[in-house]
C-alpha cells in the first residue's frame, strides 16, 4: 500500500501491513495479541497466517510472558495490545521476562498519548514511554508517520533484543516517503534553522512543523527534530541543534515526565545546556474528548508550541 | 527397575546434601521449598527429560521452568550433576560474579531454559514454548513447577485457561504443594482447595501424587506423556523441608540459611537415610 503525503492515517494501520509483509518474509514472526486485534490491525495478519497468530484473551501480562516463550524458543514474538495496557499492566513481564533476558520481543502498542482521545484516562498511555525508558536494554520509539512506522517495525524485527513502538490510534498526516532515511536511534531533521530547535515524537512532529511556519511567519527561523526513538536518543543530533540554536522546546503526547522531554534535557544538561521548555502533560491526567480539544486544553496544540518557543528564545543568553 | 528407582533415590539424596551445603556456603537462600522438590527434579533431570547437558540450547530438548523461582538450588545442583557447569561454581551461589544468580538467569547459567523469580510468570512462559513446539512440530515437552504458594497469583490462572485452549499436551504442570508459604500455611494464608477441581474446571489432565515416592513420580510423569489434547498438572504433595528433621514443615526455613552446626546434624541426616 502506498501512501499519499499528507493523508492522514493512524500509524497504527502501517504496523497490520508491515506485520504482513514480515509474515510473508519469515516463517520465524509470530503475533500475539490481546482481544482487541481489529484495533490494533493484527487482524490481517491474523487471516492470512491464522496458525502463527495467537488470541490470549484479555489477559496482557500473560501474552506478554507467552511472547517471552516463544522468544525463548528463536521466534520473533510481536505482541499486541493498548499501550496503557502494555507498559503498565504487563510491565513487570516486559521488565523482568523481555528486556533481563535480552529477548527479541517487539512489542507494538497502539493508542500511544491521549490519541484515544474520547476513551478518557484510563486509556490514555501518558506514563508509557517514561516508564519503558528506565528498562535496560529497551528499545523505545514513537514514529510520526506510517512510511516510517512501516520502516521501524521492519527494522525492529530485524533487531536482537527487545523493542517497544508507540503508535497512534487516530490519523496523523504522510510526512515522508519511501526515500527517507529512517534508521533506529538517528533523529531525522525536518527543516533546519538558526533560531529555536523543535524536538518532537510521533504525532507531534506533524504539529511541531505547523509551530515552525507560525514561527517563521514572525521571521523565526527553526529547526524541526523527528525524535521517533527516544532510546537510545541520539545525542548528536541533540547537542548539534544545541549549539546550532541555543534553545530548545520538546514536544510530546506524553507526560513531561520520563518522557522525550527527560531524555533530552539529560543530554543537554551533561553535553551542552541550553534554555528549554517542555511540552507535554503537566502532572494531571487528561480526560475524554475528541484529539484536538484535549491538546488544546492540555497545552500540547500548535499555539502552545508557539508560545513556549517565544519565552525559550527570550531566556537565550 | 527396583535398581533404577533406588539409584534415583540416592541421587536426590545427594542433592538435598549438595543444595544445603550450597545454601550454608553462601549464608542465604531457600532451603525449605528446595528439599520438597528435590525428588521431582531428580526424576525429570534423570529420567523424564529428553536433554543434551553437553549442548544446553539444543533445540528439540524438554525444557523445564522452575517457575518457583527461590527453589534455585535444588535445580543448580541437578544441572552441575548433570554436568552443565563445573562443581566449583555451587560455591558461588548469590555471590558477585558469579553464574549462580539467586534466582535462575538463562543468560548466566547453562541449562536455564527460562528466567525467573517473580513468581506467577513460569505457566505463561511455558505455554509460549509449548505453543511454538506445537508451530514447529517438534516433540518436546515442557515441564513447569509451581510452587503452592505461587498459586495465589492471578497470572496463573489465565496461563491454566490459556493452555486449556490451545490443548496443550507437551505441557506438563507440577505443583509442589508443600503447604506452606512464607506467613504460614497455605490455609492461613490463602486456601487453595478445592485445588484439583479448580484445576480440572479449567480443562487439564489432574493428577494427584506422593511427590516424595520416586516410582509414584515417574508413573504420573509417563501418565501426562500419554495423555493427549489436555495439559497435565501432577499436584504432588510434599513436605517442605524435605529428609531434614528440624526443617520439616517448618515455615522459618522457607529462607534461611543453616548454621554450621545444623548443616552438619542436617548431612548426617541425610546420610542415615533409610534408602
Amino acid at each position: 500500500m502506498m501512501y499519499q503525503k499528507g493523508e492522514m492515517v493512524p500509524t497504527r494501520n502501517a504496523y497490520g501491513q508491515a506485520l504482513i509483509e514480515l509474515g510473508e518474509q519469515t516463517e520465524d514472526v509470530v503475533v500475539f495479541e490481546a482481544d482487541i486485534s481489529k484495533s490494533t490491525r493484527t487482524d490481517g495478519f491474523a487471516r492470512k497466517f491464522p496458525e502463527r497468530f495467537f488470541n490470549i484473551g484479555v489477559a496482557e501480562q500473560n501474552e506478554m510472558a507467552i511472547a517471552a516463550g516463544a522468544a525463548m524458543c528463536g521466534k520473533i514474538p510481536f505482541v499486541s495490545t493498548y499501550a496503557v495496557f502494555a507498559s503498565m499492566r504487563a510491565c513487570e513481564q516486559i521488565r523482568t521476562f523481555v528486556a533481563y533476558p535480552k529477548l527479541n520481543v517487539n512489542i507494538c502498542p497502539s493508542h500511544g498519548g491521549v490519541t484515544s482521545a474520547n476513551d478518557g484516562a484510563t486509556h490514555q498511555a501518558t506514563e508509557d514511554l517514561g516508564i519503558i525508558r528506565t528498562i535496560p536494554g529497551m528499545t523505545v520509539l514513537m514514529p510520526a508517520d506510517v512510511v516510517t512506522t512501516r520502516m521501524a517495525v521492519h527494522q525492529a524485527a530485524a533487531m536482537d533484543g527487545p523493542v517497544y513502538i508507540r503508535l497512534t490510534r487516530g490519523g496523523v498526516p504522510v510526512l515522508y516517503d519511501e526515500s527517507v532515511d529512517f534508521q533506529i536511534g538517528k533523529a531525522i531533521s525536518l527543516q533546519e534553522g538558526k533560531d529555536i530547535t523543535l524536538i518532537a515524537i510521533g504525532d507531534m512532529v506533524c504539529k511541531a512543523l505547523v509551530a515552525a511556519e507560525e514561527l517563521a511567519k514572525e521571521g523565526l527561523d527553526t529547526t524541526v527534530l523527528d525524535m521517533h526513538t527516544i532510546k537510545p536518543i541520539d545525542e548528536e543530533a541533540i547537542v548539534k541543534a544545541a549549539v546550532q540554536t541555543g534553545s530548545i522546546v520538546t514536544v510530546e503526547d506524553h507526560q513531561i515526565y520520563g518522557g522525550l522531554g527527560s531524555a533530552v534535557a539529560e543530554v543537554l544538561v551533561e553535553k551542552h545546556p541550553v534554555a528549554m521548555e517542555r511540552i507535554g502533560l503537566k502532572n494531571t491526567f487528561a480526560e475524554s474528548g475528541e484529539y484536538e480539544e484535549l491538546l488544546n486544553k492540555y497545552g500540547m496544540d500548535v499555539p502552545s508550541i508557539v508560545q513556549a518557543a517565544k519565552r525559550v528564545i527570550s531566556r537565550k543568553k | 527397575m527396583k535398581t533404577e528407582i533406588e539409584a534415583l533415590k540416592q541421587k536426590a539424596c545427594q542433592i538435598r546434601r549438595e543444595l544445603l551445603k550450597m545454601i550454608h556456603t553462601a549464608k542465604s537462600g531457600h532451603p525449605g521449598g528446595a528439599l520438597s522438590a528435590a525428588d521431582i527434579v531428580t526424576a525429570l533431570y534423570w529420567q523424564v527429560m529428553r536433554i543434551r547437558p553437553e549442548e544446553p540450547d539444543w533445540p528439540d530438548r524438554d525444557r523445564f521452568i522452575l517457575s518457583k523461582g527461590h527453589a534455585c538450588p535444588v535445580l543448580y545442583t541437578a544441572l552441575c550433576l548433570k554436568g552443565y557447569f563445573d562443581r566449583e561454581h555451587l560455591g558461588r551461589l548469590r555471590r558477585i560474579n558469579s553464574i549462580l544468580q539467586g534466582h535462575p538467569d538463562m543468560r548466566k547459567t547453562p541449562g536455564i531454559d527460562s528466567t525467573t523469580g517473580s513468581l506467577g510468570n513460569g505457566l505463561s512462559i511455558g505455554i509460549g514454548m509449548a505453543l511454538m513446539g506445537k508451530l514447529d512440530k517438534k516433540d518436546y515437552r515442557v515441564y513447569v513447577m509451581l510452587g503452592c504458594g505461587e498459586l495465589d497469583e492471578g497470572m496463573i490462572w489465565e496461563a491454566a485457561m490459556c493452555a486449556n485452549k490451545y490443548k496443550l499436551d507437551n505441557l506438563c504442570a507440577v505443583v509442589d504443594y508443600n503447604q506452606l508459604q512464607l506467613d504460614g500455611t497455605v490455609d492461613e494464608v490463602m486456601p487453595l482447595e478445592p485445588l484439583s477441581d479448580k484445576w480440572q474446571a479449567f480443562g487439564w489432565n489432574v493428577l494427584r501424587i506422593d511427590g516424595h515416592d520416586i516410582k509414584i513420580i515417574l508413573e504420573a510423569f509417563g501418565k501426562a506423556e500419554e495423555t493427549k489434547n489436555a495439559p497435565t498438572v501432577i499436584i504432588a504433595d510434599t513436605i517442605k523441608g524435605k529428609g531434614v528433621s528440624y526443617m520439616e514443615d517448618i515455615c522459618g526455613w522457607h529462607g534461611k540459611a543453616p548454621s554450621d552446626k545444623e548443616l552438619m546434624q542436617a548431612l548426617q541426616e541425610l546420610e542415615e537415610v533409610d534408602l
